[in-house]
This record gives structure tokens, sequence and C-alpha cells, in this order.
């Protein structure tokens, strides 16, 4: 068993370990914490398949932005110390029976399936071939995404604002 | 234990949607069932690059798709968490249950 082999079970023990925990501790900012070390071994599995553009990504966004806006959210609207809710055991079960269908269905789709890939050669994901690519005109490109992405996050940019704005009581 | 291929991570990225469909299913407080859709979302994000990297690596379609998601998912969240603290300012609390007219 090779170096790569043994860091990828690490990765996604990590990743699966936490993300179980994240989502049944009773405590919200345990939960923010597990889920961070989640999205911390997705990025590593990024890294372990050599995509380093996303995993980069990956840490930018996710660990440094939602997991830290999801942590200033829950100082502000938790009292400390607070447990959350224990959800009534027929919930419990049946939302583990549905999840374990759904897996189990997925699974057994997925090991009957053979993937036929291509054989041709590959372009290195690279920061420069990503760059090519994402702002070229041609038949690959993706430059429109691109712009309606950015004016997706101008739209929802503004959109935050005007929500959490604190309206006026109405004096008049 | 085998050689790592596709098939791992495909295992590791439904047993992560569906640890997130639970998650959704049973918690009631508005942030966690956040955190239960971003668990959702990055194990999408998973599937796009693990079939870009085994299946067609000559072309690069996967890791756009994985970009854009998560940008969207970067909106939907901060959209998710204004609305969130908006809803504690005029009902002091964030559970589902207490949330029930939409109109105040």
């Amino acid at each position: 068993m090779s170096g790569s082999t043994i860091i990828f079970y690490m990765l996604a023990a990590l990743t699966l370990v936490s993300g179980v925990l994240a989502v049944t501790t009773r405590q919200i900012f345990r939960a923010a914490i597990f889920l961070l070390f989640s999205l911390i071994g997705i990025a590593g599995l990024y890294f372990w398949m050599q995509y380093d553009f996303v995993a980069a990504v990956q840490i930018v966004v996710y660990v440094g932005g939602i997991t830290v806006l999801i942590i200033f959210s829950i100082f502000l609207t938790q009292q400390a110390g607070d447990l959350l809710p224990k959800p009534t055991i027929g919930r419990q079960i049946f939302s583990a029976l549905a999840a374990f269908c759904g897996f189990a269905l997925t699974m057994l789709q997925l090991y009957h399936h053979k993937f036929i890939g291509t054989s041709e050669a590959p372009v290195l994901p690279t920061v420069s071939n990503i760059g090519d690519r994402m702002l070229s005109l041609g038949a690959d490109g993706f430059a429109l995404p691109f712009e309606v992405v950015s004016v997706l996050l101008l739209a929802a940019m503004i959109g935050c604002i005007v929500i959490a704005l604190r309206s006026k009581p109405a004096t008049s | 234990m085998m050689e790592p291929g596709l098939y791992h991570i495909l295992f590791i990225s439904a047993a992560l949607f569906f640890i997130g469909v639970f998650g959704f299913f049973t918690r009631r407080n508005l942030i966690t069932m956040l955190m239960s859709v971003e668990l959702v979302l990055n194990s999408v994000n998973l599937n796009f690059i693990a079939f870009n990297k085994y299946l067609w690596p000559n072309k690069m379609d996967g890791l756009f798709f994985s970009i854009f998601v998560i940008a969207i998912a970067a909106a939907e969240a901060a959209v998710a968490i204004a609305i969130i603290i908006n809803l504690y300012r005029s009902h002091q609390s964030i559970d589902v249950e207490r949330t029930e007219q939409l109109k105040f």
C-alpha cells in the first residue's frame, strides 16, 4: 500500500466522520467546527486529485468565507450554552431510513454501471489553462457563464444589503 | 484496501450527499439546515471533479461546473444568512416550527 492510498483513506475518513458529527451533534458551535473539518477534508481530496486551483478556491471560499459567516450568524442568533432540541425519535428513524435507502440504491446502481471514459490526451488543470478557457469566446470557452455568474453575485450582494437593512419604524 | 479510483470518490460523495440529506430532515434550526445544504453542494462538486479527472481529462467542463457551483453557493449562503438574521430580529427564534406566517 503506497503513501498516496493511505493519505486518500485518511482524507476520506476525516471528511465522512466530521460530516456525520456535523449533522448529529447537539451543540451548534461544534456542528460549525465539524463542518469546517469536513470542508477541509474535501479540499484535501481535491489536492489529492491534483486539482490545485479548485482546492485553493474551496479553502478560500468555503473554509475562509462561508464557515466564518455561519459562525458569526451563530453568535448573533444563539444563546451561549444552549443545546439544540433533540429531534423526535420518529423523525430520526424516518430520516435515517430515507437516507440509507437512497444511499443503498445509489451505490447499487453505481456498481452495476461500467463507466467508459475517453482515451484522448488530457488537458492539465493548470491555472493558465483554466484562465484561457474561462475567458475564451470559442466553442469550449466559458465567457458567457462567467459574465452571468458575476451579474448573479452582484444581484445577490444587493439583495443581502436590502434584506438586512434595518427598516425604520413607521413614525408618520 | 485497493488503489483508490473513481468508485471510491463516488462512494465518498454519495455518502456525504446522504449525510447532508439526513441532517436536512432531522434538524429544525435554520443555520444547521443551511450547513446540511452546504454538505450536499460539496458532494456534488466532488462528483464533478472526479468525473472530470477519471473519465474526460481532455475537457475541463467538470472543473468549470464546480467553480460556478462554488460561486452560486457563496451567493446562496450570503442571502440565506441575511434572511436568517432578519427572521431572528422579527421572531427572536430561527426554529422552522416557530416561523409559520409569511407576513407579520
